[in-house]
Formats: C-alpha cells, structure tokens, sequence
C-alpha cells in the first residue's frame, strides 16, 4: 500500500558527514566569536583611561552574569530572580580565598567559586523544578532576600554587614611586561583585574555559544516549549531543570568572583534584590535568550547611569537632581522597551530582518518563474 | 501474541473515573483502534500507558514486562512511542532539532529492532516535504506537516509500539487519508505495532485490525474492524456513522 507521501524521491546522500562538517562550523564560528570578543576588549581596555576601565570590568561580570540568566530564562523558561544572590556565593568565596599571604592563582579561586555557587545553584535548582512562574519567581526572590543574611548570622566568618573587603591580586611579572608591550603603560592591579574580567568573559561566551546548539540546548528548549512532547522523547524534566539552574549558577559564581575583585567588596549591600532585578532586567531589555541581547542588556545597565549624570550635571542640574536622573531615565527606558519592543533589541531585530528576509523572497519568487 | 497488555485499568481524576476496568490486548504487528466519542476516556487511555497520568488499579505490561506506574521518559527506552494530542511538535526548534530529539529514544534501544526510520535521512525520504525544510522553525509547518513531523520523530525512537492520539485532529480528509495509509503501509512493511486512538471511527477502522470501542470509561466492544464496520447497530449507537 502506497500513496504520495511514502513513494517518495530518494533523499539526497547527505548523510552524517555533512552534519559533523556543520557541528565543526559551529564550534569554529564561536571560537572565532569568542577571539573577536577578546580582540575587541583588549582594543578597548587599550584605548581607554582607567574609569572607563573599571566600567569595563563592571560590563564583564554583568554580562557573565546576564548570559547564565539568559540561557536559564530564554532556553529552559525558569526564571529567578535569585541570581544576585548567587554572585554573592561566588564573591565571598572569591573574597575568602584572596585573603592570605601568597593566594592561589586565580583560575583556581575561580573555579572553586564556580563549584560552591553550583552546589548552592543545586540545592534551589532541585526547588525550582518543581515551580512555574510566579510561584517560582517568588521562591528565587525569597532566597536572593534571604541568602545575604547568612553573612549576618556566620559574623566570624563573613564579617556581618561591613562585609569582606577584596585584597586584588597583584598583577604577575608576564602582564606587567605585556602591557608594557602593548601600550608602554603600567600595569594596575585594576587593569588586571579587567583583563581577568575579560577572560572570564570571553571563556564564558564561548561555552555559551556552544550550548544553546548543543544536544543540552535542544533539550532545554524542548522541556521549556512541550514538557510531554519532550518527557516523552525520553528527557527527564526535572532532571532538565536542575541542570539548567546549576548551569545558570556557575555563570553567576564566576560573575561574582569577578565582580569581588572589581568591587573590592562582598558585602551584603552589594548583592542587594536590586542586583537580582537589574540582571533580568538587562536580560529582558537585550532580549531573552539572545547572548548579543546579554551583552546590550548589560551595557545599557553599566553605562547608562554615568552618562545620565553626567549629561545631567552639564545641564546645571544640582547634583541631587543630577542622581535622581539616572534611575529616572532607567525606568523610562525599560518601560519603552516592554511597550515598543518587548521582545527586547534582539528579539525586535531577528523579527526585523526576518519580516525583510520573507519580503525578499516574496518578491524574488515571480521573476524566477517569470 | 500481544505487545501491549492493559488489565483491569483503572484511572481517575479526582472523583471522575476516566477509565473504569478497561482490558485492552494489543497484538504484535497489528493496528488496533480505541474508539469513541468525547469524553470517553480514549486519550486517559493512551495517557495511562505511556505514564503520564498514574492509574489507581490495573496492571499495563509491554513485551512481558509490567511497566504500570513506570515514569514517563523511561518508556521510550522500553520501546514505546506516543504522538500526543495536539501533535506537541516544539515550535521552537527546527525540524531537524525536532527528529534529533527522537533518535535520543533510539540510543538505548537494541540495535537489532526491526525499524522503518533509524537515521534522518529515512524520515526524509519517507516524508520528503520534511526534508525540503529541514533547517526551518517548526512553527512555519502546517497542521499535516506537524503531524508528520512527529510521526517520524516517534519513529525516529525505534519503538516497537507506537502510539497514536487522534492524528486527524484539525486536518483535511485527504492528509488524514495520507497519514492513515502511510501508518498502515508501515505496519505491513515492518512489523511495527500501533495503538490508535482516534473519534474518527471510519477512518481508523478502515486501516485497523482491531477496535476497541470506549464509553463513559468503560470498554464497551472488543471486535475485528471488519466486523465493527459492519455491524450497523453498533456504528449507530457509538461511533456515529
């Protein structure tokens, strides 16, 4: 018994070595993402004076930050808003292990802080699983509410609310000279720190860009649009779910080992609701899901305030009216974006050039035939 | 012999009883029906046994084995695939991510299985309009096409039952005439075995062995199709034609 859709014309022999031919385009193209970051952010950390260069830091570690939420939110669909929380782990842990004579080198600091913020991220991963949108934003709210006041109650160790202060790590020998190099200026601690920063990013990118096309994207992206469809591929959701939180939590460990040493404090006010809010509000705002989204998300949150003020004090505003500007001009913005573009710049751009894609294929169509 | 077995099933939603001591024998190689109208406890059925909706009382056993209150994403590796309702293609993905979540199944199945689809370029060449689109979003696809997008990703599992919920929903008779011939036209070639459940009673008894006509929970008949189609009292009183 045949009809027109089983006799068929034979598929072209593609085959799987086509498939392994794009799997490798995909790892180079993020390679080749990933080192033009790199370039990039040297270019800039060159260029720039030393303020710039701590915003820049700042820019790192939100970002690293905001590309865990993403791919937590955009792929999976849990949302938290305990991700300030979580950088917390990642600093104090930062904070605690910087504090002696001769510290271990720094990828090893971070990488602890990676598997401390992932164990914490575990154990609310195993939570959250079992929530779905409010019920879940409020549980992940409850613990970024809660978490900083461990720090109150452990005293000894964490010092209660003056917090830890961050002894930077002294630049070695080979950056020092590097610098030299590059621009015959000398090495700050600070500058270290940026380019630690921009490693930490550039690294963070690159197994970003892999994810979401790997075999754990596709399963993210299924439990997150068709929880049967995809339990009944075989996929154990809460299995899923909890991976995906842990995941998000080492993007948040690392961003807050980074931002410990930027900050040059782990403190309870640093890692404030206000943290949590802003993450998913630059997620939000670059459009979920998109790591270009993460990255604009993120500027928009570090070098929007400054120049507020600072366009602020040039118009003779007093210097109260000047700060009550940027959270002003914030709030205009976000709420812009949610009418005109909500699904953020990412999203409002792909529709975009999507719209214009199918547009010129409208009208390519009839002179083909024609 | 029968792959599937369900004994004595019973499932409930609070105090509705959705399926009261059903027995259902699904034998190797055949395509056997679960019919009736809305309500009648057909998808709870299908629900029941793939494990998304854990029965109070009865036994289900696939190839021997009871798998009765088994999780879910454990079926697939014991060789049981299911089309859900509504066709769950993940709108998000491309075809070709859709298919790859498929063969995911296959990965811990024996490789000995007889199977009509084991790589991606058998689904494409068993539906070649998948395969034209490949790399497309599977939101752009058609309410036939999704159809047999998942059809070829349950396939894509190497299952040795297959379960089908109402794949005509919403399509036009003549895909729905496609699809039916095509699972039929599989059936025959490889061995394959299908639970369909379907309200469109003409359809399916037209490409079944068996059916199994559902009321109010309760399995009312147990018939060759030959024999449902024919009896003109019973196709009046509850499959409406």
């Amino acid at each position: 018994m045949s009809t027109d859709i089983t006799t068929a014309v034979p598929a072209p022999p593609a085959g799987p070595s086509a498939m392994q031919r794009l799997l490798g385009l995909n790892l180079v193209r993020s390679l080749l993402v990933s080192l033009g970051v790199l370039v990039v952010g040297v270019l800039l950390l060159e260029s720039t004076d030393a303020y710039t260069n701590t915003q820049l830091s700042s820019l790192t570690y939100f970002t690293i930050a905001a590309i865990g939420l993403t791919a937590l939110t955009g792929l999976n669909g849990q949302i938290s808003l305990g991700h300030g929380a979580l950088m917390a782990v990642g600093a104090y842990t930062t904070a605690l292990m910087l504090d002696t004579d001769s510290p271990l080198p720094f990828p090893v600091i971070a990488l602890a802080a990676i598997v401390m913020t992932s164990l914490v991220g575990f154990v609310v991963g195993i939570g959250a699983a079992r929530l779905h949108g409010p019920y879940l934003a409020g549980a992940t709210l409850a613990f970024a509410v809660a978490l900083p006041s461990v720090a109150l109650y452990f005293k000894g160790t964490f010092n209660g609310e003056a917090g830890l202060t961050v002894i930077s790590p002294r630049p070695p020998e080979w950056f020092v000279s590097f610098i030299d190099a590059v621009s015959g200026e000398f090495a700050t601690s600070s500058k270290y720190v940026a380019y630690l920063g921009l490693f930490c990013l550039v690294i963070a990118l690159f197994f970003a860009l892999n994810l979401g096309r790997s075999k754990i994207g596709r399963h993210w992206r299924a439990v997150r649009d068709q929880e049967v469809a995809a339990e009944i591929a075989g996929i154990n959701l809460g299995r899923t779910r909890v991976q995906a939180f842990v995941i998000s939590a080492a993007y948040a460990g690392l961003a807050g080992a980074v931002m410990a040493m930027v900050v040059r404090l782990a403190a309870p006010t640093v890692f404030t609701l206000v943290l949590s809010l802003s993450l998913l509000t630059a997620v939000v705002i670059g459009g979920l899901g998109s790591i270009t989204g993460a990255f604009i998300g993120s500027a928009v949150l570090v070098f929007l305030p400054p120049l507020v003020t600072d366009l602020s004090t040039d118009a003779k505003l007093s210097d109260t009216q000047a700060a009550q500007m940027s959270p002003l001009i914030y709030g205009i913005v976000l709420v812009l974006v949610m009418l005109l573009a909500p699904g953020g710049v990412m999203g409002t751009l792909s529709m975009a050039w999507r719209r214009r894609r199918a547009r010129r294929q409208l009208t390519a169509t009839p002179t083909k035939k024609g | 012999m029968s792959v599937l077995e369900i004994k004595n099933l019973t499932t409930t939603y609070g105090p509705v009883k959705a399926l009261d001591s059903v027995d259902v024998a699904v034998e190797t190689g055949q395509i056997t029906a679960v019919l009736g109208a809305n309500g009648a406890g057909k998808t709870s059925l299908l629900r029941t046994v793939s494990g998304l909706v854990k029965p109070t009382a009865g036994t289900i056993t696939l190839d021997g084995t009871d798998i009765t209150g088994k999780p879910t994403e454990s079926m697939v590796h014991r060789g049981m695939a299911h089309v859900p309702e509504g066709r769950g293609v993940i709108a998000e993905l491309t075809i070709e991510e859709n298919l790859r979540l498929g063969m995911r199944g296959a990965a811990k199945r024996p490789t000995d299985t007889p199977a009509p689809v084991r790589t991606l370029d058998d689904a494409y060449q068993l539906f070649p309009v998948l395969g034209d689109r490949r790399n497309a979003q599977a939101h752009t696809l058609s309410g036939g096409e999704r159809q047999m997008l998942v059809i070829a990703r349950a396939l894509l599992a190497r299952p040795t039952l297959l379960l089908l919920d109402e794949p005509s929903l919403g399509l036009a008779p003549r895909i729905v005439a496609q699809i039916f011939n095509l699972v039929r036209a599989l059936v025959n070639d490889s061995g394959l075995t299908v639970l369909l459940v379907e309200q469109n009673a003409r359809s399916a008894l037209s490409i079944a062995h068996t059916g199994v006509v559902l009321n109010l929970g309760k399995v009312v008949v147990t018939e060759s199709a030959e024999v449902l189609q024919n009896d003109a009292t019973l196709r009046h009183s509850y499959l409406g034609f």
